[in-house]
């Protein structure tokens, strides 16, 4: 039955299906990583730097040593044996020794290890450290930092977008915008902690940890200690949230390994909330300045848009959103330019849509603005300059709704009744406004490898190391083998999240269900060939000598497009085996031959957005009511409506799911999400869930979310584009153009709060 | 978290006695546990011997009673009880609403009344024993807020020794309603006003409260007044719900014929201790509820209010908070 939560599918769209995980997520049956029982364990607890650069004078641990339990501690002074993993390939940071110096806020400087969780959390509080400490350059304003072109320091991002004379074409412009914008720091938050669980059976461990990218922490952890990658497994098959925090290793997993060794017993962390601010990663501050030109007829002549990002001192993390802004619309002229930003603070990594989050927030700012100094309404002017062809290199779209989106989602919020003049509409003490934005995430794919197993009694077993994120991967796994093998969902086991499997991608990039989809058909379709010889080339069958052509697999039958079939079981037995089982490999257009053999080795290459012949991404538009207190300045969203298109959908509850959590976190981004820090001391202030604002319940009234049917051939074999991170892209500009509407204040630095309108 | 010996008391006598025994080692008691075990959980509160009182609930403890005189609530009620309580939602509005604005269901649920008018600031230095700073928590090691983030902290009843905010919101209603506090101890009961129980931070801004050792709260008495009925608390905040006030005010309002007869006024979310605002209330008494008079108002509250930077704006939000809720309980029909 559809219902909001389950739209009924449309054109292209599979059926909302339920999560396979759903009961077992709120039952409390879903096994996290932290919750797999180990025998006999011991319990580690992290002691963490309070200063963010200098050196450890003295650690004195006699006053811990002295806890009853306690069995061990690591140090700087006896963990030389982990060996140094690079930033880039699987290592979230370069920043991985326990000291002595210091390069961060929350360095890991011990691990205590105790036989109860109590007793290690007394030691490690009893862990007294003395630092000769240096001034920390904190972030933007600070003294020290320094900055380097992204195009230098990264090979990812040696060429940026460019068209055109830019300079020029915005020069000689009708209408010019100049504006600076910035987003803050935020962390990823993710309700499961950051957990390990180490255990050694000889020379082979087995690591527990949620993980966006098993194949990627098994071979960095085996790097760490040095030994085969062969020799490590790791298990993942729940994560509790993740956003791209669990996506590369992080420190703290070869300590652990590395304790569970020298204790000769598992050992296990859950690291706590406020250390998860700092061992692993989180989405760093921009800056940046926009240029735009445009015709008195609205058309864009040129775009200059030039960033600035914060990463640590060791690593240049940059994410370049400037890349997928510049595919955007019919700019014209393009010139971009990007910073990295060199401060003494933990590295930055991925953070749901890393890239575009940001970048979009800034274009479709300005965006808002060009329109209201052209004098015309933000949706026309983007009808003005929407386009089948990106502006750089003339690439075509390999499919692009933006527009159909804009008309669906307007007309589902009355943007009819929007009065142009800030201001100028009000619901008693509040002001209203409304605005809008663009949502917009590239296409991703990568390689991926799947094990499919098909039984005569039409049972299923789907084996891939894809990762269940709260992306809903083991059900659409489950229904793409059960659309191809013909049979019911329930008769399809999937299994994910472990090195046991066939590799897949790391869960990030929106790329899970185009490649592991892919492969899996893939697979599937190998399954299908060889039924289907056996069907058409068995003499005595029913189906003998029939074309393959018009063979479909369907309710446990190869059966004939006139009716004529014949059971599993039976093709089964002309085959004489009981079970048949295909292993393949996918390899996207554009990748290299042995991109597969990478990721057994823990190596990912990726393609799509911008990389191929054409460009491609998914698209939304977002349209947003926002309420602002005449005199308390308080921000409400009573309302936000958002149409997305993204290829092939292939189940409308999952895809409704990440839209709708996406515009609540793009609320948040707008309104609430920022980790403060003092900048005296480059440390994080508020570092706990009370203190790191994001809405509850009562900020989300209204969120609507509708599906626009697109079919793209072009992208990859399953015809999906990634839009696990497309929701949250554009819903802070939205914001953010809205309560310029309510109040005639434009707020270029995130989030917005009530001090900015007082 | 360190060790601790965890003991039950059955009576209040038996509370008392766990008390007086364990002076020397750092008692503290247990109520509904939301900023005690919290704290001890940071390494910033480390009693070493716990005494829970919650069984006291059964007594005079856990009772609300309401009768012509006013208002008496036992310190082990529950925020929740109390803020759903039909008659003091009608008779005594902005207590419920400064209980219901408070906190999450599941923590008015856990919380007491006696426990919340004691919880501790929250400011993020005093809650995070990494940073040396804080006399607070650590008398004269100085104060990481007053030159650090200090946008949730206070503009009124500050010193340069510690500028952290009172952060609850029952306290204002409390302190509006010139509530009395009733407490028993080693040496026997007494009751003071409430206004009299937080101390300002001064140079002692470890010391936040004037009850003695080992004393017990047992209840609050709200005398009836004519303003109580026409009351209010608004609460202004980043989010809608749970999350503490940016500034906030309670208002009792007697008025006749649109004058003001008499006016009660405390503000949150701006101040180092429950805060009344006598002068706001000097200003308005005998004038009607309009834009002049109300703004007379806030600006006489906030006269000496001091921000530190992050927390400048506090002295205008925390007027036009005080302006709009003035109008607010101008407008109540009751
Ligand atoms: C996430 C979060 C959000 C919150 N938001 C708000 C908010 O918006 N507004 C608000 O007002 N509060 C808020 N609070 C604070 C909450 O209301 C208080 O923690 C709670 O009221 C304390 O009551 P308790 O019974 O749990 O106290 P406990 O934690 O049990 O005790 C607190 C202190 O009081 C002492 N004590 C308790 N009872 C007595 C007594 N009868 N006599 C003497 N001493 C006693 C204890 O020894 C202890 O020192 C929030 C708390 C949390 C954790
Ligand atoms: S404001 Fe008070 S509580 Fe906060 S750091 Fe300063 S002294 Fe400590």
């Amino acid at each position: 039955m559809a219902s909001a939560a389950a739209p009924s599918p449309k054109a292209n769209m599979g059926a909302p299906a339920p999560r396979y995980d759903a009961r077992l997520k709120v039952t409390g049956e879903a096994r996290y990583p932290a919750d797999v029982a180990v025998a006999n364990p011991a319990f580690a607890v992290l002691v963490t730097s309070s200063i963010a650069k200098g050196r450890i004078e003295r650690l004195d641990l006699d006053q811990a040593r002295a806890v009853p339990g306690v069995l061990d501690i690591l140090t700087y002074e006896n963990t030389g044996e982990l060996k140094p993993a690079k930033f880039g390939q699987g290592s979230s940071t370069s920043i991985q020794d326990l000291g002595p110096d210091i390069f961060q806020d929350g360095q890991i400087i011990a691990v205590v290890l105790a036989d109860t969780f109590e007793a290690a959390t007394e030691a490690a509080q009893s862990v007294k450290a003395t630092y000769a400490a240096q001034a920390p350059s904190a972030t933007f304003g600070s003294q020290g930092l320094n900055s380097e072109d992204a195009a230098k320091v990264s090979q990812q991002h040696e060429h940026l977008p460019e068209a055109g004379d830019a300079e020029t074409a915005i020069g000689g412009a009708d209408v010019t915008i100049d504006g600076h914008y910035g987003t803050p720091t935020q962390h990823h938050n993710p309700i499961e902690l950051f957990a390990t669980t180490c255990e050694w059976t000889a020379d082979r461990l087995t690591v527990y940890e949620p993980s966006q990218f098993v194949y990627g922490l098994r071979n960095g952890v085996a790097q760490r200690l040095g030994i085969a990658p062969e020799k490590v497994r790791v298990a993942s098959h729940y994560v509790g949230g993740a956003f791209g925090s669990k996506g590369t290793m992080t420190p703290r997993t070869a300590m652990i390994a590395l304790a569970a060794k020298r204790l000769n017993r598992p050992v296990k962390l859950v690291a706590t909330r406020d250390q998860g601010f700092t061992i692993a990663t989180y989405r760093a501050e921009t800056r940046h300045h926009i240029r735009l030109g445009a015709r008195r007829d609205g058309k864009l002549v040129g775009y200059a848009h030039e960033g600035w990002e914060i990463s640590s001192r060791s690593d240049p993390y940059v994410v370049a959103g400037v890349e997928d802004s510049a595919q955007l619309y019919a700019f014209g002229a393009v010139k971009t330019k990007v910073n990295v930003v060199h401060a003494d603070r933990n590295t930055p990594g991925y953070m749901r849509s890393p890239p575009v989050v940001p970048y979009i927030f800034a274009l479709e700012s300005a965006m808002d603005e060009m329109a209201e100094k052209l004098g015309m309404d933000p949706i026309e002017f983007r009808r003005v300059n929407d386009t089948m062809t990106s502006p750089i290199e003339n690439k075509p779209y390999s499919s692009r709704s933006l527009m159909a989106c804009y008309d669906r989602a307007a007309e589902a919020f009355g943007w009819k009744r929007r009065n142009r003049l800030p201001g100028s509409m009000r619901d008693g003490e509040w002001l209203v406004g409304y605005g809008c934005a663009t949502a917009v995430y590239p296409t991703h794919i990568g390689p991926a490898a799947a094990r499919v197993r098909l039984m005569p009694n039409g049972d299923v077993r789907v084996q891939i190391a894809a990762h269940e994120i709260g992306n809903g991967v083991y059900t659409v796994l489950g229904q793409m083998a059960a659309e191809r093998l013909g049979v019911g969902l329930s008769s399809v086991k999937v299994e994910v999240g472990d090195t046991r499997l066939p590799p897949a991608p790391v869960a990030g990039g929106s790329n899970t269900t185009a490649s592991s989809c892919s492969a899996v058909l893939k697979t599937c379709d190998a399954i299908r060939a060889k039924l289907f010889h056996a069907s058409v080339t068995a003499n005595d069958g029913p189906l003998a000598g029939r074309n393959v052509e018009e063979l479909t697999l369907t309710d446990g039958k190869v059966a004939a497009s006139d009716g004529t079939g014949e059971n599993l079981a039976d093709v089964f037995k002309r085959l004489g085996m009981s079970t048949i089982e295909e292993y393949s490999e996918f390899v996207p257009d554009g990748l290299e031959p042995d991109a597969v053999a990478d990721l057994y080795a823990g190596k990912l290459t990726m393609t799509g957005g911008p990389h191929g012949k054409k460009v491609m991404y998914a698209m939304g538009a977002e349209l947003v009511e926002v309420h602002v207190h005449s005199q308390t300045c308080e921000i409400r969203v009573p309302r936000i409506v958002g149409a997305f298109a993204a290829g092939r959908l292939m189940n409308t509850r999952t895809v409704h799911s990440q839209y709708m959590g996406g515009m609540i976190w793009g609320i948040s981004s707008a309104l609430h999400e920022a980790t403060e820090i003092d900048t005296r001391y480059a440390r994080y202030v508020n570092d706990n869930l009370a203190d790191y604002m994001v809405p509850v319940n009562a900020d989300v009234k209204d969120v609507q979310v509708i599906l626009v049917p697109e079919v793209d051939h072009d992208v990859n074999p399953a015809g999906v584009k990634g839009l696990g991170e497309l929701a949250n892209v554009g819903t802070a500009a939205a914001v953010a153009n809205a309560v310029y509407h309510a109040t005639g204040k434009r707020i270029h630095q995130l989030p917005i709060r009530i001090e900015k309108l007082l | 978290m360190r060790p601790f010996i965890y003991e039950r008391a059955p009576s209040r006598n038996a509370a008392m006695q766990a008390v007086t025994a364990a002076v020397d080692t750092k008692a503290s008691y247990l109520a509904g546990g939301t900023t005690l075990l919290d704290l001890m959980k940071l390494d910033v509160m480390r009693p070493q011997h716990v005494i829970d009182i919650n069984a006291l609930e059964r007594t005079v403890h856990g009772r609300i009673e309401l009768d012509r005189n006013g208002l008496r609530l036992g310190a082990l009620v529950r925020m929740a009880d109390a803020a759903d309580h039909p008659d003091i939602q009608q008779q005594y509005p902005v207590i419920a609403q400064s209980l219901q604005l408070a906190a999450s269901q599941q923590l008015r649920n856990m919380a007491s009344l006696g426990g919340n008018v004691l919880q501790r600031t929250r400011c993020t230095y005093f809650r995070d024993v990494s940073y040396a700073a804080c006399n607070k928590r650590n008398p004269g090691s100085g104060c990481a807020a007053l030159d650090g983030f200090n946008r949730m902290h206070a503009v009124l009843g500050t010193s340069d020794h510690c500028i952290a905010t009172y952060a609850g919101d029952f306290g204002h209603a409390l302190i509006a309603l010139d509530a009395s506090i009733d407490l028993v101890g080693p040496d026997g009961t007494r009751t003071i006003p409430f206004a009299e129980l937080h101390r300002l931070p001064s140079d002692t801004p470890d010391q936040e409260t004037t009850l003695r050792p080992g004393e017990l709260i047992v209840s609050f008495t709200v005398p009836a007044a004519p303003w109580t009925r026409r009351s209010l608390y608004l609460k202004v905040r980043d989010r809608q719900s749970y999350e503490f006030a940016l500034a906030s005010a309670a208002i009792a309002l007697d008025q006749q014929d649109g004058t003001v007869r008499d006016v009660r006024i405390a503000l949150g979310g701006i101040s180092t201790v429950p805060w009344r605002a006598v002068e706001a209330e000097t200003v308005l008494r005998g004038k009607a509820i309009d834009e002049d008079s109300v703004a007379a108002a806030a600006d006489a509250a906030f006269v000496g209010a001091k921000g530190h930077g992050h927390n400048d704006f506090k002295v205008e939000l925390g007027k036009r908070t005080l302006s709009r809720a003035l109008q607010q309980a101008a407008a109540l029909e009751i």
